[in-house]
């Protein structure tokens, strides 16, 4: 039943998306080309969801791509998303489980038996030695939800350990927990085309241009229909090139600046005095903690002038809608929950919520960022976005899943707190699926040790990723193109993916896997599920009356709507793209919860032996760990290796070796010398690993609430290096020769031409 | 009259190949790249352009008039098509000609390749790959109109000037709201 609504809310240009996915399926359209078949899907990698088409021939071959016009994207994709489906019949495929019989054995070849005989064996002895938790699972969130939310059933039914947790960590957590804090539920507020009805969006620490392309097309459409555009970020990013104000702060610095805004708007009285009276708390500590922000002093905090503290302040506070959205640049330090939470303060602080064009909202990283997130891989979480410490959603979900509610563990730790764990032997067996540490945790010296360290490590991936290339059993598994479920953007869209085509040799879907791991080890009456869509039933009656309820929606339903937005507690709700319309937070009493935010130094300020800023991130033509996109030839050819960006007054010339020097290490970098970058700053993309990966020189420090890494920022010196590190060129099964280290274009030393690659004319 | 075609907008574009990438999709041209993608500010922002056949009109393709082997056909509807490979004998006269740059050798083939804004798709009535994936629409396709109709106030222009020499072309540039002349400049 849809709700009649007091305000239009059709924006120019687009359909209405309130029937939760505007085209339905039958309108979808694209050429047919003789004995090809388009089979419609959405992108394996980032959380925008783009919708495409694989294309396949007749051999049931995945073998092209073929624009579609999905609501998210409208036909756009980026470099990545052209070029996924090289993926799926890649020769680094892994297409038989892979064994070692000593720990400095090489892998080889073994038979599905062979391999989980061994699984099951090895935890069935750690766990009969040293109880149950000895034994952990590591996640991921480019799984589809059904796997998501399979893992955490595994570990807490078959496994019965606390220990699960996932890369989502790394991610989108600081501003899951603000969003906890302050409106009782995990997600973005606003579709994205609410941007179309905005005057004002303020963009921070969020390099949309490059991690997430194809949105840019939602802040053009906003500034094409009057939208003025403030971005906060170290960097001079695409995004940033051209907005109306670009806030070049420090890394480290952005509560300050958040907290400088709202002091600004506190002393021009543009705070929205009946909002904050009638749907907030805890306003008035907020406003005194703000008071000794003024610009002056956040503009020193920042190194950036006063004045565009008050410039971006006024433009906020003068709008009449307004949207705020934020990435990984606030999110990832020791104080990212907070940053989110400053953020959150300006907004309810002027009522800009639950609008067309009023919002906020995280953009989540992984394709599965939000769906990956919302049941139950997480330590401290039950499926439907429940927790795992309450009683009565303890209760739920045990009788979901047919177990005694003192039977399901109770909250685990962290992603790099289990590190220190395995490090220290408290935990000592490991599966991991669909996650790669040994490029993507900071302080890379621990994160291999701490490998070293397990007894037994076992590792799921469809490409031989760094950390599975370390394991003792790796069992292959499908690329997105080979298994059908749902993906939920970071809009909160849930999305189907379909397949496309067989998984190639003997690799199966990890939800196989779990199953008859899960039969092997005596819980099988708990895992008879024989497809994806199996799962996805009883997800739905696990979210059932949780914050993340998808009871309403099923298969049948986003095939024909081509996206739902939960909740969507019943099979006729229309779904919910936008939340707090009725101005109500999710806590029982309604109201939204302001918190005070004090500006603190990042782990490691610089000093005079390491007197800069290292800040890590993304560019353009590579996906997190790489292991997917480090092997695409175009993607490859764009940007072969990692560079680090240092400002002309620094002294060093284009390409010259430059040595990167924090606390846990060193490693030397071809200069990308650039005025876009801060002259107190340099920048490293992440992608890679050892020797040239960033995260050798990253602090492992934690947020204390959401526990992400402070990836972000850490004290460096920069100096004249000898020789650049080489690269690892990706590594590859047995029965592969290996590409070598120098294989063109890996050989290739100079830095790119800009941060998102070398042009095309560069050769 | 510029009809249905491409438009591109260098402030709008972020650099990140997706042109290129959706360019070596093509079923003529599998693997190859027709686009030049330049990050045209090095060291001082992250400016970037890409750069594809522009399709000259006036005066006639200078491309297909220098083609010694007649090699290279304008259709009736203006689109400049690449090299016929039977005809081309790979002497690089278009490379020299062209005033953007486009054409592009291949040495080992001795053939030309180059843009022919997607035929196979835009004489279907689709959009050219480029223009459809492009994350922020700095290459666009469709009408004057219909771009007037999603970017109020959008300027843009057909005609390059290189010095006293206008190139007029099939496909059009947005000139930036302050940029002070009527034509697009010429070379970059």
């Amino acid at each position: 039943m849809k709700r009649k609504l007091p305000y239009p809310v059709l924006a120019p240009g687009v359909d209405d998306f309130r029937d939760g996915g505007a085209v339905p399926a039958r309108y979808w359209e694209a050429p047919e080309r003789g004995e090809e078949r388009l089979v419609p899907t959405h992108c394996s990698f980032c959380g925008v969801q783009c919708g495409m088409y694989l294309r396949v021939d007749a051999k049931g071959r995945v073998f092209g791509v073929e624009p579609r016009d999905h609501p998210i994207n409208r036909g756009k994709l980026c470099p990545k998303g052209v070029v996924a489906y090289q993926q799926v019949n890649h020769p680094d495929r892994l297409l038989n489980p892979l064994v070692r019989d000593r720990r400095n054995a090489p892998l080889r070849g073994a038979s599905w038996e062979e391999a989980l005989d061994r699984v099951v064996r090895e935890i069935r002895r750690i766990q009969e030695a040293h109880g149950p938790d000895a034994f952990a699972t590591l996640g991921g969130a480019s799984m589809t939800t059904e796997k998501a939310y399979l893992l955490g059933k595994f570990a807490r039914v078959a496994l019965r350990t606390r220990h699960t947790d996932y890369n989502g960590r790394l991610c989108m957590v600081s501003a899951a927990a603000a969003n906890k804090l302050a409106f009782g539920i995990d997600r973005p507020g606003n579709p994205w085309a609410d941007m179309f009805e905005t005057e004002v969006i303020l963009l921070a620490g969020a390099n949309v241009g490059e991690t997430f392309p194809v949105i840019t097309q939602y802040f053009w459409g906003a500034r094409d229909r009057g939208a003025r555009l403030v971005v906060i970020d170290p960097r001079e990013t695409p995004i940033a090139r051209t907005a109306d104000l670009h806030v070049r702060l420090r890394p480290g610095t952005d509560a300050a600046f958040f907290n400088g805004l709202l002091h600004v708007i506190v002393r021009e009285r543009l705070t929205n005095e009946e909002f904050i009276r009638e749907h907030t708390d805890g306003w008035e500590t907020v406003r005194d903690t703000v008071a000794a922000y003024p610009p002056d002093r956040v503009g020193g905090i920042c190194g950036i002038p006063a004045q565009q503290v008050i410039d971006a302040a006024l433009l906020w506070g003068r709008a009449q809608r307004a949207m705020a959205f934020h990435a990984r640049g606030i999110e990832h330090r020791i104080q990212g929950t907070e940053n989110c939470l400053a953020v959150i303060n300006l907004v309810l602080a002027t009522g800009q919520i639950g609008r067309p064009g009023a919002g906020y909202g995280t953009i989540t990283g992984q394709g599965n960022g939000q769906g990956g997130r919302e049941h139950g891989q997480k330590s401290d979480q039950l499926p439907g976005g429940r927790d795992i410490e309450n009683p009565d959603h303890r209760e739920h979900i045990a009788r979901v899943w047919g177990i005694d509610e003192q039977d399901l563990p109770r909250k685990g730790t962290s992603f790099v707190e289990m590190i220190g764990q395995m490090e220290r032997g408290e935990i000592r067996g490991v599966i991991g699926f669909c996650n790669n540490p040994l490029v993507s945790l900071p302080d890379q010296a621990r994160v291999s040790r701490a490998y070293d360290n397990l007894e037994f490590h076992a590792q799921v991936d469809f490409f031989l990723s760094e950390t599975a290339a370390r394991a003792d059993v790796v069992l292959p598994s499908t690329s997105w193109a080979e298994d059908e479920g749902t993906h939920t953007n970071a809009e909160a869209r849930v999305v189907k993916i379909n397949k496309a085509s067989e998984p190639p040799g003997e690799a199966r879907t990890d939800w196989w896997i779990l199953c008859e791991t899960a039969r092997r080890l005596g819980a099988g009456d708990k895992f008879g599920f024989a497809s994806p869509g199996d799962i996805f039933e009883e997800l739905r009656v696990a979210s059932r009356g949780g914050t993340a309820d998808y009871y309403g929606i099923t298969y049948k339903r986003l095939e024909d709507t081509g996206g739902i937005f939960w909740p969507c507690p019943d099979l006729d709700h229309p779904g919910t793209p936008r939340l707090f319309e009725d101005l109500r937070s999710r806590y029982p009493d309604g109201r939204f919860r302001f918190h005070p935010v004090e500006w603190r130094e990042p782990a490691e300020p610089p000093d005079e032996e390491f007197p800069l800023r290292l800040t890590t991130g993304r560019t353009v033509a590579h996906y997190l760990s790489g292991n997917q996109t480090r092997r695409l030839p175009g993607l490859v050819e764009q940007t072969p290796r990692p560079w680090v960006e240092v400002h002309p007054s620094l002294g060093f010339e284009n390409g010259a070796a430059v040595r990167v020097v924090t606390r846990r290490g060193s490693v030397t970098y071809p200069a990308l010398v650039t005025e876009t970058i801060r002259a107190d700053t340099v920048f490293v993309p992440y992608h890679w690993p050892g020797p040239a990966a960033a995260n050798v020189l990253t602090i492992e420090a934690l947020d204390p609430i959401s526990k992400i890494p402070e990836y972000k920022v850490c004290a460096c010196r920069v100096e004249r290096g000898d020789r650049i590190d080489p690269i690892s060129s990706p590594p590859v099964p047995p029965y592969m020769e290996p590409y070598g280290e120098e294989v063109e274009p890996l050989a290739d030393r100079r830095p790119p031409t800009a941060p998102q690659g070398r042009g095309t004319s560069e050769g | 009259m510029m009809g249905r075609t491409m438009f591109i907008d260098p402030a709008r574009c972020i650099g990140c190949q997706a042109c290129v990438a959706a360019c070596r999709e093509c079923d003529s041209h599998r693997g190859k790249s027709m686009i030049h993608l330049d990050y045209t500010d090095e060291g001082h922002s992250v400016a970037a352009m890409p750069t594809v056949c522009m399709h000259c009109e006036d005066p006639v393709a200078p491309c297909a008039e220098v083609c010694p082997a007649d090699a290279i056909l304008v259709t009736a509807d203006g689109v400049v098509q690449e090299a016929m490979k039977e005809r081309c004998i790979g002497c690089g006269n278009c490379v020299h000609a062209c005033p953007f740059g486009v054409p592009k050798l291949s040495i080992e083939e001795m053939l030309q390749y180059k843009c022919n804004l997607c035929y196979d798709r835009t004489s279907e009535g689709l959009a050219p790959m480029c223009a459809t994936v492009c994350p922020t629409g700095s290459i666009w396709y469709g009408t004057l109109e219909e771009l007037e109709r999603e970017r109020p106030g959008v300027r843009v222009t057909d005609v390059f000037a290189f010095g006293d020499l206008q190139v007029q072309t099939g496909v059009a540039m947005v000139l930036s709201p302050d940029y002070p002349g009527e034509a697009a400049p010429g070379g970059m």
